[in-house]
């Protein structure tokens, strides 16, 4: 059993189909980059793995559990598949420490000298264990972004999800943030991310997929994938470098 | 004749004390209402949501005055009587209600979606989600327009003399007729009002400077 099974997706919004038909497998342990232009339904896809956004017809599993609209049902499947945002969405009104431990205490009912240990683990591995106590406001946009890493981390999910991570940083802040995810791909976890972060998706995803006009239009081992495009549209875009 | 003295302006000063409790309770009970109206407004069913919409919008296209009629004497007309201050407390809050839903709702509101996405992709519930992420940062944000409100609330109290009660307004009109020295009355009635206003209204400029500079902690 793939730790994602995407099995012909179908969405629009109104009129408008942003998804005609996608299928994909991605096996636990897997890196798989999802790259395209705007519009082209990458993020949508993203956002369907864990039921922020519906569809019409179609099949997901992940991490064992079938999508469903169920709300007792959604959750249990959320507990399983983490998601970092490109504005990062950390909670402003807790520390990074009560941000990291909300979750956990509160979805899973673990004992709060527990989840503290949790929370300076993973915050370890985003290397930032000197921020437990700071509020979100006075980190760096590279800096949040990481704690909503571990924030995602701390619920031991069987899946990630990036979605543009490094989309709304500056240049000079995306380095740390690239690093924590290429540990984590290293780790072992099983990821699926959007990104515009060519060199990355070429490096460190194991499978690299280049979505268009709401399908998957090429697919392939990273490397080859980007050595040898197989589409016009394909090589098009990573000629013009990205976006 | 009586003269305005001490006995005449300890009256006052009692009925300014009826004029806070009268405040303290309908803006109690009213926030209490005005709360869950608040949130049955964001209500994802729609019939709750307009039900919510539709008595906001007839409470606060009433006048106070003609709630409180109705409490009062349209009640008793079909055997139900009610005491002045009780029926004061009960109109009071009822306008309180609708007004702080809708203050509420706004700040409700001006939470970004995305803390909503947030909370509920770590899966939390729609209950924790409001709990532990959406009501701390809309309650910082509802702070100054709801003392602002509070200030209005003191105020308008003064209706509930029409009824027969007894609060602030009414006591300085009932020492004027008794000494007609409406200067000195109704200058110790304004330096009152002003006295409990005045701290509010700046605690509510404060808390908006306090709030702007950091909107998040």
């Amino acid at each position: 059993m793939p730790a994602v099974l995407i099995e012909d997706i179908h969405k629009s919004y109104g009129r408008l189909e942003v998804l005609k038909g996608v299928s994909l497998s991605v096996d636990a342990g897997q890196v798989v980059a999802i790259i395209g232009r705007s519009g082209s339904g990458k993020s949508t896809l993203l956002r369907c793995i864990n039921g922020l956004e519906t569809f019409q017809s179609g099949k997901i599993v992940v991490a064992g559990h079938d999508m469903t609209q169920d709300p007792r049902k959604l959750r249990e499947l959320r507990k399983d598949v983490g998601i970092v945002f490109q504005s990062y969405n950390l909670f402003p009104h807790l520390t990074v420490g009560q941000n990291i431990m909300l979750s956990p205490r509160i979805t899973k009912n673990v004992p709060q000298a527990q989840a503290m240990a949790l929370a300076k683990e993973v915050l370890a591995q985003v290397g930032l264990s000197d921020k437990f106590d700071s509020y979100p406001d006075n980190l760096s946009g590279g800096q949040q972004q990481r704690v909503a890493i571990a924030r995602s981390l701390a619920m031991q999910p069987k899946v990630m999800l990036f979605d543009e991570v490094t989309s709304a940083l500056d240049p000079e802040l995306t380095g740390e943030v690239l690093l924590v995810m290429e540990k984590l791909a290293k780790g072992g976890m099983t990821m699926l991310l959007v990104t515009h972060e060519m060199n990355f998706a070429r490096t460190v995803a194991d499978t690299t997929v280049f979505m268009h006009q709401g399908l998957i239009w090429e697919s392939g081992p990273s490397k080859e994938l980007f050595a040898n495009p197989q589409t016009p549209e394909l090589a098009n875009f990573v000629k013009a470098g990205a976006h | 004749m009586q003269t305005f003295g001490w006995p005449e302006a300890m009256f006052i000063f009692r009925a300014a004390g009826w004029t806070l409790l009268l405040t303290a309770i309908s803006f109690a009970i009213g926030s209490l209402i005005g709360g869950a109206f608040a949130i049955m407004r964001l209500s994802r069913i729609k019939l709750v949501r307009n039900f919510a919409a539709g008595y906001i919008l007839v409470i606060q296209s009433i006048p106070v005055l003609m709630v409180l009629f109705m409490s009062y004497y349209g009640l008793s007309i079909i055997g139900i009587e009610l005491p002045p201050f009780f029926a004061a407390s009960a109109s009071l809050a009822v306008y309180v209600s609708a007004y702080l839903a809708e203050i509420w709702r706004g700040s409700i509101e001006s939470v970004p979606y995305q803390q909503w996405e947030a909370s509920a992709s770590l899966a939390h519930s729609p209950a924790q989600t409001y709990r532990y992420v959406i009501l701390p940062q809309a309650i910082r944000i509802s702070l100054p327009p709801t003392v602002g409100f509070l200030v209005q609330l003191v105020k308008n109290t003064s209706i509930v003399s029409v009824v027969g009660f007894v609060e602030l307004s009414r006591a300085g009109q009932l020492v004027n007729n008794a000494t007609f020295q409406a200067f000195q009355v109704f200058s110790l009635v304004a330096v009152i009002y002003f006295a409990i206003c005045f701290p509010l209204s700046r605690l509510s400029r404060h808390l908006e400077k306090v709030m702007n500079a950091s909107r998040s902690h």
